[in-house]
């Protein structure tokens, strides 16, 4: 690391003020302050700082979906090799689906990262972190068989729309993952939903070549029931991509088709302590996505029609986007509500909204994108109220009753 | 009984070097400075020339809107230079000290047959009216109109900071004077609030006071955090502000008619070696102590004050006037920590969880630990401003300088120290003392 250092000192006059490649400052300032921590130190206010910056949350947060990011690869292989019909060993499924959503992960890496730094740059800004965990979110959030070239050009329509535009991390009003898989969605529906997408069958690198056997089906769980012919939950089975029945432990660990990021809820669930344990991620939100989404579908069951709304809570939260969302998504500090007390009710309504969308558009059975995305959009709202009634406790205070 | 209120939000930053309870010995520097910066919210107009006599006592400048509000010379001697700096304005003001202390004879008075303006007088013209302060804005209170109540804080709860019960120890009579003093100047009420855990029968005992019991970890201490559990600040209202410290120089100024600026200081810190309190004037320069006792071969950063709210000084630099407490911490701008980011290093604190608790006390340095960004991560000052205020909220209206919507958060309730720990715990290393001075002398100006 000394050598390193030396080597850096050496360099570094040439990014300064004055220097032949101070128009690259940002970058050089992006690697360094990545491998060395800043020794500025403080001018004003306070001389002692709190160890934790930008870069450690983020790093969190990354840290935090490694769980999930490392089941639903796995979960990927799963799908492919049984949809071959072929047996293989734990690893060359990992390997498998490793190598499938790697180069998501790059591509939405080089793409976002890179705008972030030119952005920097002409910012004359150091580079915010914001993106380290949209971009490994991308691709845990769309589907498995998603083009490079449109995750490439969706990053990049929501790095720069939904964050830059307005100012870069922390000022964004929608959450930029979810902007990403938005203009996906809208863009290219036939690549985002219906029954193609959630399973990859074609080879990766060459691995896993061969031809998809007969009866395999890749709709997810939620497509199955919201396309149902079934009158009630009790006559309708969840089946896997081979027509298989689906167990509730399935569901759980993740052994089901849909996007790398979401199979999983016991992945979700880790992630979830240790942003909990870290105080990263706010437990506030997380429990009032679960209540609001209990509360729908108490709500659906007791006046329920047909098999969807007869689905019992559990599976609502197990399947599909749910719990990813209410654990990674709703918990964006910056487009989530920022008062205690308004995250109470941005978690509650997200869960609400998620769950009736799911059970009332049987077209789109993922509610969570939506929900949130249309709660993102309220945040401010309900912060202001929030903080009106402090303005208005002073105010009466300052008015004395005569 | 005294009124209790139990602080939760908060956070005692267990920081190495705090002072034992030993009087080291008394400080005298051949130069005394005194730096008209430290009042804020005054234009300084000079009462005396270079080569001037001074006694203690004798004003070295005053007020220019007020001209009877004088600041004194702490100590006897020579004007021996006055260092102006931008626009001519004045930086310090150096007075060579004389070998035999003389005083400026007030007369010692009895307070309880004084009037209230027979006190405001004699303090303002003994020089150390500079000791109260008010809210709103933080500033040296105008004399011009008395403030619905006066509030004095009873103890310092800042990282290191001295503890009043040893500063107060022999100066319970000095500290009742005082507070009889404050209770002529206003109207309303003088507010005493002591810690749970102080056992000094001057505080407990108090008279002419009211009492309240705070328990809890920092800015439990900080007077404006007392007010807003007390009786808050309303718009249109002004309070004045003091500590119990300061409030028995007031009451010495009484009860021996002289202007007496000896502070207890507590030299405190990781880099010191031998920790301990000294009696000292204000102004007096403290190389003296730090000879040959603070760690070698590393920078370090001097601090008048606590680290949390306290001034950067050089190591021959002086006491500020309102300070009872000196620091001496690492710089830090020699360390090239690698991968700080994902550091398990058992050194590193975070009032947050996202570093493992290996230690119990820790020694920081003044690096800020990562780069400025925007306002990301929320709920992080809520934790740590026990007031019934949203900081960051504020925080936004003052860099915005929305008027109307600094006033609605409670702009006139707070002052830069109260975002202390606020500005320590911040991810996006933002500086939130500096935006809140700004914004509420910007608010001042444009209401005054």
């Amino acid at each position: 690391m000394k050598a390193l250092r030396k080597y850096l000192d050496k360099i570094k006059p040439n990014f300064e003020e004055g220097g032949k490649l101070h128009w690259l400052h940002s970058t050089f300032d992006a690697f360094e302050t990545f491998l060395f921590v800043p020794n500025s130190t403080s001018r004003s206010g306070v001389h002692i700082h709190d160890a934790r910056d930008s870069k450690r949350t983020m790093t969190l947060v990354i840290v935090a979906l490694i769980p999930a990011l490392l089941m639903g690869m796995y979960n990927v292989g799963l799908q492919h090799y049984m949809a071959l019909g072929l047996e293989v060993s734990l690893l060359t499924k990992f390997i498998y689906g490793f190598l499938a959503v790697l180069p998501q992960i790059v591509v939405s890496y080089v793409v976002g990262l890179g705008i972030e730094f030119i952005i920097a740059q002409i910012r004359k800004e150091e580079v915010a972190e914001g993106f380290l965990v949209t971009g490994i979110l991308i691709p845990m959030i769309v589907p498995v068989d998603t083009p490079l070239w449109m995750i490439a050009v969706a990053t990049a329509f929501a790095v720069i729309f939904a964050k830059e535009v307005f100012g870069g991390t922390g000022y964004n009003i929608f959450n930029v993952a979810l902007i990403t898989r938005a203009f996906l969605f809208f863009s290219y529906p036939s690549k985002m939903s219906g029954d193609q997408v959630w399973v990859r069958t074609a080879d990766t690198f060459g691995m896993g070549k061969g031809t998809v056997i007969d009866g395999f089906s890749g709709a997810t769980p939620l497509g199955q029931i919201a396309t149902t012919g079934a009158g009630s939950f009790g006559e309708f089975t969840f089946q896997g991509i081979t027509g298989q029945p689906l167990s509730i432990s399935d569901m759980f660990f993740g052994f089901i088709p849909g996007s790398v990021g979401e199979v999983s809820t016991f992945a979700i669930l880790l992630g979830a302590i240790l942003l909990i344990m870290t105080g990263v991620g706010s437990w506030k939100t997380m429990l009032s996505v679960f209540l609001g989404g209990a509360v729908a579908v108490a709500v659906v069951n007791l006046f329920a029609q047909n098999a969807i709304m007869e689905m019992p809570a559990q599976y609502h939260f197990l399947l599909g986007g749910f719990a990813f969302g209410a654990v990674f998504m709703a918990t964006d500090p910056v487009t989530s509500a920022r008062t205690e007390r308004g995250k109470w009710i941005y978690g509650f309504l997200i869960g609400l909204l998620a769950i009736t969308i799911r059970v009332f558009n049987p077209g789109y059975p993922e509610g969570m994108m939506l929900a949130i995305l249309f709660m993102n959009a309220f945040a401010p709202l309900i912060d202001f109220y929030v903080i009106d009634g402090n303005i208005k406790r002073r105010l009466k205070r300052a008015t004395p009753s005569k | 009984m005294a009124n209790r209120i139990n602080i939760k939000k908060g956070l005692q930053i267990p920081l190495l070097g705090a002072a034992e309870e030993i009087i080291k010995g008394t400080v005298k520097s051949e130069f005394v400075c005194i730096c008209p910066e430290d009042f804020h919210g005054i234009t300084p107009k000079l009462a005396v020339k270079v080569d001037d006599a001074v006694k203690a006592g004798t004003p070295l400048f005053y007020e220019k809107n007020h001209p009877d509000m004088l600041f004194a010379s702490p100590v006897s001697g020579v004007v021996n230079a006055i260092e102006r700096g931008e626009k001519r304005r004045i930086l310090r003001i150096v007075i060579k000290t004389d070998s035999n202390e003389q005083y400026e004879d007030f007369g010692a008075k009895q307070v309880a047959s004084l009037s209230g303006e027979e006190v405001k007088k004699s303090i303002l013209n003994a020089g150390i009216w500079f000791l109260i302060k008010q809210r709103p804005y933080d500033v040296v209170a105008s004399p011009d109109k008395g403030p619905r109540d006066i509030f004095v804080t009873g103890f310092d709860t800042a990282p290191l900071a001295a503890s009043y019960d040893f500063l107060l120890k022999d100066k319970e009579a000095d500290l009742q004077t005082g507070l009889d003093a404050l209770a002529k100047l206003t109207t309303g009420k003088v507010y005493l609030s002591v810690s749970s855990k102080t056992t000094l029968k001057g505080l407990l005992d108090a008279k002419n006071v009211t009492i309240s019991e705070f328990n809890g970890p920092h800015p439990a201490g900080n007077v404006g955090v007392q007010i807003n559990h007390i009786k808050p600040v309303n718009r249109g209202e002004t309070v004045w502000t003091l500590n119990a410290v300061d409030v028995a120089i007031i009451g010495r100024l009484f009860n021996k008619g002289i202007t007496d600026l000896t502070r207890t200081v507590a030299l405190t810190g990781s880099e010191v070696m031998q920790r301990g309190y000294y009696n000292m004037v204000i102004g007096t320069e403290l190389k003296q102590i730090f000879e040959k006792n603070v760690t070698e071969g590393i920078s370090l950063r001097y601090i008048s004050g606590n680290p949390l709210t306290g001034r950067k000084i050089d190591g021959n630099g002086e006491l500020r006037a309102y300070d009872s407490q000196v620091t001496v911490i690492p710089e830090g701008d020699d360390i090239h920590e690698a991968f700080g980011w994902a550091s398990l290093s058992p050194k590193r604190y975070s009032a947050g969880a996202t570093y493992l608790p290996f230690r119990k006390k820790f020694r920081l340095d003044a690096r800020l630990m990562g780069g400025p960004r925007a306002i990301i991560v929320s709920n992080e000052y809520d934790k740590v401003f026990p007031m019934d205020i949203y900081p960051e909220q504020l925080i936004k209206a003052i860099i915005a300088f929305n008027i109307d919507k600094m006033e609605q958060l409670g702009i006139y309730e707070v002052a830069p120290e109260d975002f202390a720990l606020c500005e320590f715990v911040d991810t996006s290393k933002l500086e939130l003392q500096r935006i809140v001075r700004t914004g509420l002398d910007l608010l001042r100006k444009e209401m005054e």
